[in-house]
């Protein structure tokens, strides 16, 4: 009996230190968090955009982002290898720009190289007026990522996998804290996790005990949590299942509104690319071969290329699938030896790789179907 | 199903749980499928179903936190839900069963070059030496699409796009002439183009060698380029199953018309696209009636009550769902997913040029 008591004691004790040590340290940890975001706050205070810059390119009349001439090579001397060749893009604020193209033609090398992860080898990437490429110092590193933020391909090699999905999805605003104590922390990465269709149960929670779908949606909240104005969004939805990629498409569409996120969009899934792009842009082995507005570039495909593409896109109807006539695409058609190709616009805002003998052909196909179609 | 087609695989009864920290999930709940030789079936439906883990049963990679409690699961005469040891399952396992997943990553040593990880399965697998197994895998290298397939045996995985080390993990396990061949996600990291020439290359090498395949998916179409039959799967289990045509034209689980209506083929620009409300039901928790009720606009008292059995629609086609019950009222799928092969044609004809 008495001992019982005594393990009551103990027991309350025991408690109470422990709460008090837990009280004392998220006081602490709150300190600490306070002035290191304080810290933080006076440095990302030396990047001042221009409000002239900032109220144009909200207008669309500059490019949030751009490309420009952007070469990337990987391995040296012999065995060099340009992954991407020469690349210049616009992209404005709050469109949707979609990277589509064969594996291995430098969508993903293009998306890394925007978040700093792969250096480029020639030309650079402008954010905002800034140039963001190249060596950069620490706050300029720093308001590149809270305003830049990608979404991976690969959402197993992606995700800390001893980490619990807590940690992963608050890893960024932690680093950069983005919050004004623990409590704000909590609430941020639940309504992150509840945004993309996951439930703060899973909070506590480790990445291999997720099915492929869900752990990409985890990728898409350690994103989102930061609030970022460009996403680099590289095959978000491919691991989905039609609705939760309809709920995520929506989702990520509900943000772009509210929050005028500009998305670099990089997808396989060409029915879905059609339905949620401003603009596509078609790359084939490191170049850009064409570009349009989404649904110019759906009825009038020019380039080989992207009209082989095409007619590989899945059709949902067994019939319909079963009788699709693939159309292969053969770069040997090309003769470039005696004029080089460039990007040239065909039709306001659709551009397409051509040499001058070539683009009077296309000039010629392009009216053609105008006339079969009137 | 044709009652003259051999059954390779037959899973009965089968529950999965998995012990997450002192709580249990049920997984896979009752599920009975038999799969025919030289079948193609797609696994298709809502992410967590139970796709990956209905088929990690029978290819011996359920992760150690999970076991299977019921049913069996009849292999060559063999009962694989028995098997326990790593060596019990290594005559099966990559060998008559593999597996490609939807994580090349999580398939492939980072630090050996692809080369060496094909050349040690077809070494292991066909028994032929080095230099064989070197030309073999190269040839393989050459038909999943990867050019210059003697120069890249020697390179490692990062330095492959994610479509082509996809293509590797399709060479490994064809590497290895399996009966069965389970395609997780097989072509979620690939391009339109190369996704064809993949499936065309399973195609074609299933017809060679008479292998059944199993293909788990989001892409509907995929499935109704690949698949022979689908099953449609819903909070760990079964619950329509039928020809591709059947499923697509005639549909019979609300679960499986909301599948339908996802496809982004069938919405408008600038329009959102259709998502089913709410979310699936925690598989911690016993499931009561049919677990696709709370969601299903067209539920009747008893979906909350007691689980359906399988109603028969044809030979092929079963459904779970008390809309087939003779009591129930009649309901009509959603407008959105009627005359599908109609309305298809009609909004992709412009791209038949
Ligand atoms: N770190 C690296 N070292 C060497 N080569 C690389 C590296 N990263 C990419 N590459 C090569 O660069 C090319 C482009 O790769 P990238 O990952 O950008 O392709 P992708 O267009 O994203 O393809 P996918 O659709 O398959 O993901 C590929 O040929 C790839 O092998
Ligand atoms: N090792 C594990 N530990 C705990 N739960 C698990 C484990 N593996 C899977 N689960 C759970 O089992 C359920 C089924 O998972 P499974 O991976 O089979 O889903 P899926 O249908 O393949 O989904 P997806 O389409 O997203 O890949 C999910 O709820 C998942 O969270
Ligand atoms: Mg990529
Ligand atoms: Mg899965």
């Amino acid at each position: 009996m008495i001992k019982k008591v005594f393990m009551r004691l103990i027991y309350f004790v025991k408690n109470d230190v422990r709460y008090f040590f837990k009280k004392i340290n998220s006081m602490f940890r709150n300190k600490i968090d306070q002035y290191q975001r304080a810290k933080l706050q006076l440095e990302d205070a030396k990047i001042q955009i221009d409000p002239e810059l900032e109220r144009k390119i909200d207008n669309k009349e500059l490019p949030i982002l751009s490309l420009k001439n952007v070469t990337i090579t990987f391995g040296s001397g012999k065995k060099v290898f340009k992954a991407v060749d020469d690349v210049s893009l616009d992209i404005y604020k709050g469109e949707t720009f979609s990277l589509v193209g064969e594996s291995g033609s430098g969508k993903t090398t293009i998306g890394k190289a925007i978040v700093r992860i792969n250096p480029l080898t020639s030309g650079e990437i402008i954010y905002k007026g800034r140039r963001i490429s190249g060596k950069l110092s620490k706050y300029e590193d720093r308001f590149v990522i809270r305003n830049i933020q990608m979404i991976f391909q690969d959402p197993a090699a992606s995700l800390n996998e001893r980490a619990t999905i807590d940690y992963i999805v608050s890893e960024g605003i932690y680093n950069f804290k983005l919050y004004e104590n623990e409590k704000e922390r909590v609430r941020k990465t639940e309504e992150a996790l509840i945004s993309v269709g996951l439930l703060p149960e899973h909070l506590t929670r480790y990445p291999h005990e997720f099915s492929g779908g869900q752990r990409q949606r985890i990728g898409i909240a350690r994103s989102i949590i930061m609030e970022p104005q460009f996403i680099v969004a590289d095959e978000p939805i491919s691991a989905l299942d039609v609705s939760i990629r309809a709920q995520v498409l929506n989702l990520l569409k509900k943000f772009q509104i509210e929050r005028g996120i500009t998305y670099l969009f990089i997808a396989h899934d060409l029915s879905v690319v059609r339905f949620i792009s401003d603009r596509i842009g078609v790359i084939y082995k490191g170049k850009i071969v064409e570009l349009a507005e989404s649904e110019e570039l759906f009825s009038y495909p020019l380039h080989p290329y992207t009209i082989s593409l095409m007619s590989a896109i899945p059709i949902p109807d067994p019939i319909l699938e079963k009788n699709k006539k693939l159309i292969v695409y053969d770069p040997s058609i090309h003769d470039y030896s005696e004029e080089k190709p460039r990007l040239r616009e065909i039709r306001k805002g659709h551009f397409i790789l051509a040499n001058s003998k070539e683009f009077i052909e296309y000039q010629k196909k392009l009216e053609s179907i105008n006339t079969n179609q009137a | 199903m044709d009652k003259e087609r051999k059954v390779v695989l037959s899973l009965k009864n089968l529950e999965v749980k998995f012990n997450v920290r002192a709580r249990i999930l049920r997984a896979i709940r009752n599920v009975s499928l038999d799969i025919y030789e030289g079948q193609s079936i797609a696994i298709v439906g809502e992410s967590g179903s139970g796709k990956s883990v209905l088929t990690k049963t029978f290819t011996g990679m359920l992760e150690e936190n999970g076991r299977i409690t019921n049913g069996e699961i009849w292999f060559e005469g063999q009962d694989l839900a028995k098997l326990q040891t790593n060596k019990e399952w290594q005559s099966i396992r990559g060998n008559k069963i593999a597996t490609v997943f939807q994580d090349p990553m999580t398939s492939l040593n980072p630090i050996k070059t692809i080369g060496s990880q094909i050349s040690e399965v077809i070494m292991l697998h066909q028994g032929k030496s080095p230099s064989e197994a070197k030309e073999i895998a190269i040839n393989l290298i050459k038909r999943v699409g990867i050019a210059n397939a003697q120069k890249r045996f020697y390179d490692y995985p990062f330095q492959y796009s994610g479509g082509m080390r996809q293509r590797i993990v399709i060479a490994i396990a064809l590497a290895c002439l399996p009966k069965i061949l389970v395609c997780d996600e097989p072509t979620t990291a690939l391009d339109v183009t190369i996704q064809a020439q993949i499936i065309d290359l399973i195609k074609d090498l299933q017809k060679e060698y008479g292998f059944t395949t199993i293909y788990i998916t989001h892409d509907l179409g995929v499935v109704a380029n690949v698949a022979d039959t689908v099953a449609v799967m819903y909070a760990g289990q079964i619950v329509e199953i039928g020809t591709v045509e059947e499923i697509f034209y005639n549909p019979k689980h609300p679960y499986t018309w909301a599948l339908l209506s996802s496809m982004p083929q069938l919405s408008e620009r600038g329009t959102e696209l259709y998502t089913i409300h709410g979310t699936p039901p925690s598989l911690y928790n016993e499931v009561k009636g049919d677990a696709f009720a709370p969601r299903n606009p067209y539920a009747m008292k008893i979906d909350f009550v007691e689980e359906p059995p399988f109603f028969k629609v044809s030979e092929t086609h079963y459904a779970k769902t008390w809309l087939l019950d003779p009591r129930a009222p009649k309901v009509e799928p959603p407008k959105a997913i009627q005359n599908l092969h109609k309305k298809l044609s009609s909004k992709l004809g412009v791209n038949d040029r």
